[in-house]
């Protein structure tokens, strides 16, 4: 009898199910990111039952590039894909080092190479998250030592793909930009991954979760409110997704401390301390000023 | 003339897979990473040229067996060795040192006496190429 593998259980035991089940939980929406990710999964557990049963395998170059608008969940993606990628035993120790351009290209001759390597040598065992990565280029400067540091990635993430898996980031138009002008990134990932904004609906779940592990939570009318901010602050300058959710609630939780002082006698139970209600979603400034906020902090 | 100092330094050569797992060892117990070279293996010669800094904070051997190999293609013919360094308060020094790399023709290093007044004897060692 042929030898079998019972790949399903190998799954579950090796906790690989857990960190999809638990990123299916705690990441909102990102249908086709988590697909893939799961594709991803299923291709490292086939690979590995493939070696150990000693059909030809080969381990797949996983450097990946995200994109989408800010506030998608790239950077959160990528510290759970670390995770996950040391589960499946495809990177050894899993840390994620996140880096921009700054911290990889030098500020004169003999800068650059020392600043990037120390990088990549941090990185290794994990995943190496190179935000923005387009910066990195700039094409109207051919002295630019941002070439140099583009020159080590791509030679370290062709020689050394056992040690480490590099995720360039940034907005979808750049990003495809930066690929045309550098083949060799293109040709080295083969994964892109796209990170659709967030519709109203998600958006108005990921508060709810937020607010939820602050132990915090909508009153209805409230959340109907916060329904409006979403669909109000979508239209507005520097509209980051889920992060403009983030700050949202940081100033909502502000103007619910500033009520609770200010009105009533002072005496609050619990039930209050964390309620949200509705004036402290409405009194943002969001709904008082329209679409004209451009270069003014949103409150 | 095998020279001997550090660690493993009477068993045969370690092979990169060994030095590496040498290095996991050491970054498990949080030692920082420093790579020395030199062609000069005397035993008072305590300065060796530096590789780099020392490496801070790395999580896996693949950075420092990067530095090594590089340090191997700019340096042949040389010694190199390993130092780890530990930062702990109280400690404050190296921990382990082993040689990592070593020429193909080793220098011998020579023993000469020189009798001086009350029939003391003076020892002086040099490193012949
Ligand atoms: N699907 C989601 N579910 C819950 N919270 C989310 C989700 N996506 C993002 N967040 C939260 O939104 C915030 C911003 O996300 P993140 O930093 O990952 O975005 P980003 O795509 O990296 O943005 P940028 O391009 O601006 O760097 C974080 O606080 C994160 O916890
Ligand atoms: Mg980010």
């Amino acid at each position: 009898m042929a030898a079998t593998f019972n790949l399903r259980e190998a799954f579950q035991t090796s906790g690989v199910a857990e960190i999809l089940d638990t990123l299916d939980r705690e990441l909102i929406g990102l249908a086709p990111v988590k697909q893939r990710i799961r594709e991803t999964a299923a291709l490292l557990m086939v690979e590995r039952v493939r070696k150990d049963l000693g059909l030809a395998h080969e381990t797949p170059t996983l450097h990946m590039s995200f994109t989408g608008n800010p506030g998608t969940g790239k950077t959160t993606v990528a510290n759970r894909m670390a995770g996950l990628l040391h589960k499946l035993n495809y990177v050894r120790k899993g840390q994620l080092v996140s880096v921009t351009r700054d911290d990889l290209v030098g500020q004169y001759i003999g800068h650059t190479a020392p600043k990037t390597k120390e990088l990549l040598k941090k990185a290794m065992g994990g995943v190496l998250f190179i935000d923005e990565a387009y910066y990195l280029y700039k094409p109207d400067n051919e002295r630019d030592y941002g070439q140099e540091a583009i020159e080590i990635l791509l030679q370290v993430m062709e020689n050394q793909r056992d040690d480490l898996v590099v995720i360039l980031a940034g907005y979808a138009d750049r990003m495809a930009k930066f690929y045309e002008s550098n083949p060799g990134f293109r040709s080295r990932i083969a994964h892109h991954i796209d990170f659709p904004d967030y519709t109203d609906a998600e958006l108005l779940h990921i508060a709810e979760i937020m607010l939820d592990q602050q132990s915090y939570r909508f009153s209805p009318k409230a959340r109907d409110a916060m329904g409006d901010y979403i669909k109000t602050r979508r239209t507005q300058p520097h509209f980051a997704n889920a992060r403009s959710i983030r700050n949202a609630l940081d100033r909502t939780r502000l103007r619910h401390a500033n009520r609770l002082l200010e009105t009533g006698d002072g005496i609050v139970t619990p039930e209050m301390l964390s309620t949200v209600e509705e004036p402290d979603v409405r009194n943002s400034r969001v709904f008082s000023q329209g679409g004209s906020v451009e270069k003014q902090t949103i409150a | 003339m095998r020279i001997t100092q550090g660690c493993f330094s009477f068993l045969p050569d370690l092979n990169d897979e060994q030095i590496a797992a040498q290095i996991e060892y050491c970054l498990g117990k949080n030692w920082a990473i420093g790579v020395e070279y030199t062609r000069d293996p005397h035993p008072r010669n305590t300065y060796w040229n530096m590789w780099g800094n020392p490496m801070f904070d790395l999580k896996d051997a693949a950075g420092v067996m990067m530095e090594i190999r590089d340090c191997r293609k700019a340096n042949p013919e040389n010694y190199i060795r390993i130092n780890a360094f530990d930062s702990t308060r109280g400690w404050e020094t190296v921990r382990m040192s082993f040689i990592a790399s070593r020429p193909k023709v080793e220098p011998t290093i020579e023993m000469t006496r020189l009798e001086t007044g009350g029939r003391n004897i003076q020892y002086t060692h040099v490193t012949r190429y």
